[in-house]
């Protein structure tokens, strides 16, 4: 079923009767040409690539819980092309130009917002460096703004401009910067996926990943065995695990980052903030909350909840940066499994293990990365060689010294 | 989340830093392989379940922590100090 303006104004009369199921839900075959582990984000936009870009729709997605159950609904859904190292610049850009186009491509409305990323700067040191980002930006073809205090003030005037300890100087605009709506963006990928053929499988975990002669020939699963020539790990939070039914260890630690959102308010806060030196970062939804996060918890765990300390500290640097905030009433947090890498960037590459591959690595930030990183996995999957944007994404890039550390504070585990 | 540090007794989360994986205890000799480097550095078990790290009684007695804990459920199962412990 497409969607149309013409088929809401219809179904609107006939009250809403006429909607069905915009996917199926098919029992696993006992052979695919390829299977992608994971429903996530990154899975299914892997799927639908597979499907689209190359032509291959004897594939599976294996979820073990339902779609959409892991991150891709758990984030806050910034998405913004405003890095500055080659190999995540272009990358990040390609994802920008994925967005821009989406909802046209899906057929399905994502919510995508342009509605601007505002990065706060507190001295004349951090002002050089977001000009030198800014600068970065603009030669990779997106765009940037260098905002002086009065420029901050005229869009966010609700701010503390006088903080004592962090007063405002400026902020980097970055205004194709801005939100989607999170569980949209794995529905939407999910119907495009299933539309072209694609079975998406889902309470089916992953148990094992079966091996010969150094090549996949499937994956066992709670639903039974399923044979495959190419299998993608896509797994997040949980590559560890999966990695580790091929007898891999990976350069990855999961970790628990938190968000928080309050009860619906009147439009306020009309662009995404972000206030590095606070850890502390905003936006409004749609239906009017404040979601608003900041660090992560800083330590290894995958219970998907966090600890007080990291709630008290957000809460206290909202506060510090817009005062206006503080009659909100929060309604409820959550964290999610983030699985980290010690530079902070990502991985999509193949393994020691012929026809396997990983897609892995998102931090905190793999959201706005999941039209570029489908788009790549499924290059990788198919072709066998690394898409030019995501080449520097490599599973050994630790050992051989080519790391990618975006904040440039070094590359190991307790540093991003 | 409560340490209870054999110096100092039980203390709150927010007293300590995490450093990471017990890995660190292992260092390599200065003639070991890059891969022997890149594992004590990089690559992690990261189980979900009972795992060991390294925590700093930063403000407490400054002392260097194993903490065996469940990454599952946050449970705390001990506490050694790494100096002089059977690490
Ligand atoms: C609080 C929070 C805020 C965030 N904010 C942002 C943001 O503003 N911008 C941004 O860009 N990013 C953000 N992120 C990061 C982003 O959400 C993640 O990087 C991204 O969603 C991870 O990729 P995914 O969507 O594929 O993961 P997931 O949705 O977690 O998908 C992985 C899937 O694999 C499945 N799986 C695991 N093991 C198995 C198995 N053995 N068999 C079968 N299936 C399995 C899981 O059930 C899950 O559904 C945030 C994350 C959190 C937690
Ligand atoms: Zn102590």
């Amino acid at each position: 079923m497409r969607y149309s303006g013409l088929k809401v104004f219809t179904e609107g009369l006939l009250g809403n009767r006429g909607w069905k199921p915009v996917w199926r839900d098919p029992a696993p075959k006992a052979s695919y040409d390829a299977v992608i582990i994971g429903g996530g984000g990154h899975g299914l936009a892997t799927a639908y690539y597979l499907a689209k870009n190359h032509g291959l729709t004897n594939i599976a997605v294996l979820e073990k819980g339902y779609l959409g159950s892991g991150n891709i609904g758990r984030n806050t859904t910034i998405v913004r092309a405003n890095y500055f190292l080659p190999g995540n610049s272009e990358f990040y850009s390609h994802s920008m130009k994925l967005w821009e186009g989406l909802e046209a491509d899906l057929n399905y409305n994502v919510m995508h917002s342009q509605r601007g990323l505002i990065n706060l700067f507190h001295s004349d040191g951090q002002r050089d460096a977001f000009a030198r980002r800014g600068n970065a930006m603009i030669n990779q073809g997106d765009d940037a703004i260098l905002l002086d205090r009065d420029g901050v003030r005229e869009l966010l005037p609700y701010l503390d401009f006088d903080n004592t300890r962090f007063p405002i100087y400026g902020g980097l605009l970055h205004p194709r910067g801005g939100t989607a709506r999170h569980d949209a963006v794995a529905w939407g990928y999910a119907r495009a996926a299933d539309r072209r053929g694609v079975d998406l499988i889902q309470n089916c975990e992953v148990t094992g990943i079966d091996i010969a002669n150094g090549r996949v020939t499937g994956v066992q699963t709670t639903r039974g065995a399923i044979r495959a020539a190419k299998v993608g790990m896509v797994v997040a939070g949980r590559s560890s695990q999966v990695a580790a039914m091929a007898g891999l260890r990976l350069p990855i630690e999961s970790h628990i980052l938190q968000a928080f959102v309050t009860e619906g308010l009147k439009p306020v806060i009309d662009h995404v903030i972000s206030f590095g030196m606070g850890h502390f970062y905003i936006s409004q939804s749609d239906k009017g909350g404040l979601v608003f996060g900041g660090d992560l918890d800083f330590y290894a765990s995958y219970a998907a909840r966090g600890n007080l300390p990291m709630v008290e500290h957000v809460m206290e640097a909202g506060m510090t940066l817009m005062p206006m905030i503080g009659r909100a009433r929060v309604l409820r947090s959550w964290g999610g499994i983030m699985d980290m890498t010690p530079d902070g960037s990502p991985i999509i590459d193949k393994t020691p293990i012929d026809g396997l591959f990983i897609d892995a690595g998102w931090n905190y930030g793999g959201f706005k990365a999941v039209p570029a990183s489908g788009f790549c996995m499924a290059h990788l999957m198919a072709t066998g060689t690394s898409h030019p944007v995501a080449a520097r994404f490599k599973l050994n890039r630790f050992a051989t010294g080519h790391i990618l550390d975006e904040e440039g504070t070094g590359s190991q585990h307790n540093l991003h | 989340m409560r340490l209870t540090c054999p110096f100092c007794g039980p203390r709150d989360r927010r007293e300590f830093h995490y450093y990471g994986a017990a890995d660190y205890l292992n260092r390599p000799g200065p003639e070991a392989a890059a891969s022997a480097w890149d594992d004590y550095l990089h690559n992690r078990d990261n189980p979900a379940g009972v795992t060991q790290d390294l925590w700093y009684h930063e403000q407490g007695c400054a002392a260097w922590l194993k903490v065996t804990r469940n990454t599952v459920t946050h449970e705390i199962l001990a506490v050694d100090a790494v100096a002089g412990g059977a690490a």
